[in-house]
């Protein structure tokens, strides 16, 4: 039967343990909130990764880990036309740059990472394509999975536990009365520390910073533990009252209808 | 016949069902059924799969509806349903087991931003020795100096009373701000 399904039952996690006990050859494509992501696997290790429109090649992922500079990346992009990975790599080799080792060990910092993007992906369709692999120009590594499962299952006790704390990104957040000085904040926490505002919502603040829901829960979570701020529900929302709360909309009648039960209520 | 009505809320054994028992006319509508895990049946042996229903007659044209909703997280699709139309909602807590609170926090949460219906938060068990004072309480439940958050015995319908009262009386004075 064809491998495919929901993440909502079945999470990435689950997924890479089937693949690891199955030694699964393939790709499996994610298809996420906003982007697409390609995971491949040969008889049950990682081979390669891509997600979105990042185009993944060694250029790009060695100029991410700063191995190459902003020159070095224009240059190669530019004038080498249509360098393979597999050529760049032997060029870098050769010439010294960079060791074999080096190279396979940015590549497997990218692709790690790349999984563990996914494991924040709780919305989204999956299929496992056995006939679909990285395209040949492509260097591929053999990563066991173990220890991307065990930090995956770690990551899903840690949403799992941030949805508890805060169930709905729909809400407000404000500042307690506590002064917010000598406080470390990181870049991160500045970001959403600047948008709070009873008016705006987490959901809001979140995609104003292009963080995605598990990122703003975390910081948030850490500034309500910290005292700094609370949960409010938005200011100048407009809620509609639910037209079955009272039997009568006149106001006057609700309130009398109030009064009633405090009386009755007493009286029990 | 006009009715309204309030839910109760809370986690797993807060007291929910007894909180209902103790004022409600009709012998409480509980849907029961034993529990199957054994953690859970350590702490009671029934638990609402459902939710539980009771009624006080005010006068002959209004009726107040009382709802418990079931307290097993696995059941929270129900929260919602219930949650519509509500007048207000009390949040059940267990004073005496600290590793619920955390739920309750969350369960809260979830059912302000359901509705912007007024709530008191109740901590009940608070005749019992290994009871949480309700300060310290307070602030694991991260609750603001505004809510009100109310001692209570589930099963002592004096502190019940109290309890749908404060609830009634935050629903005066929000209409009052409003208007």
């Amino acid at each position: 039967m064809a491998l495919r399904g929901n993440l909502r039952d079945f999470t990435i996690t689950q997924l890479l343990n089937l693949i690891n006990l199955a030694q699964k050859t393939g790709t499996l494509v994610v298809d996420g909130p906003s982007e697409q992501a390609y995971i491949s696997f040969r008889e049950g290790k990682l081979a390669y990764a891509r997600v979105g429109q990042e185009d993944g090649t060694l250029a790009t992922v060695l100029h991410k880990a700063n191995r190459l500079t902003v020159n070095q990346y224009r240059a190669i992009v530019e004038r080498a036309g249509n360098i393979t990975d597999k050529e760049l790599g032997l060029l870098l080799i050769n010439s010294g740059y960079l060791t074999q080792e080096e190279i396979l060990a940015n590549l497997q910092g990218y692709f790690t990472e790349v999984v563990r993007r996914l494991f924040t992906w709780v919305e989204g369709f999956f299929r496992f394509e056995a006939d679909m692999m990285p395209p040949t120009d492509r260097i591929n590594v053999r990563l066991d999975l173990e220890n991307i499962i065990i930090e995956g299952s770690r990551q899903l006790r840690e949403w799992e536990q941030l949805q508890d704390e805060i169930p709905s990104l729909e809400m407000a957040l404000k500042f307690t009365d506590r002064p917010l000085k000598n406080v470390n904040l990181s870049v991160e926490e500045w970001r959403v520390v600047s948008f709070i505002n009873p008016k705006n919502t987490m959901k809001q603040i979140a995609q104003t910073n292009k963080m995605s829901d598990v990122e703003v829960r975390r910081v948030v979570y850490g500034l309500l533990q910290a005292g700094l701020i609370e949960i409010v529900r938005p200011e100048g929302m407009v809620v509609q009252q639910h037209p079955s709360t009272f039997p009568t909309q006149d106001k006057e009648e609700q309130k009398s209808l109030v009064n009633k039960l405090i009386g009755r209520i007493r009286s029990l | 016949m006009q009715t309204v009505k309030m839910v109760v809320t809370g986690p797993f054994s807060a007291g929910k069902t007894e909180f209902i028992q103790s004022v409600s006319e009709i012998d409480v509508v509980a849907t029961e059924r034993r529990i199957s895990n054994a953690a859970e049946r350590s702490v009671k042996e029934a638990t609402t799969v459902a939710m539980d229903f009771g009624r006080i007659t005010v006068d002959e044209d209004l009726v107040l509806y009382l709802f418990g909703t079931p307290g097993q997280k696995r059941f929270d699709f129900m929260w919602e349903i219930l949650s519509e139309g509500m007048l207000g909602f009390i949040v059940m807590v267990d004073s005496t087991r600290p590793e619920t609170f955390r739920e309750a926090r969350s369960i809260l949460e979830t059912f302000r931003a359901y509705a912007p219906t007024p709530y008191v938060v109740a901590a009940n068990k608070q005749d019992k020795e290994d009871a949480w004072d309700l300060e310290d309480m307070r602030h694991a439940l991260r609750l603001e100096s505004s809510v009100k958050f109310l001692p209570c015995v589930a099963n002592d319908k004096n502190t019940v009373k109290s309890v749908l009262l404060e609830l009634l009386y935050g629903i005066i004075a929000e209409m009052d701000k409003k208007s």
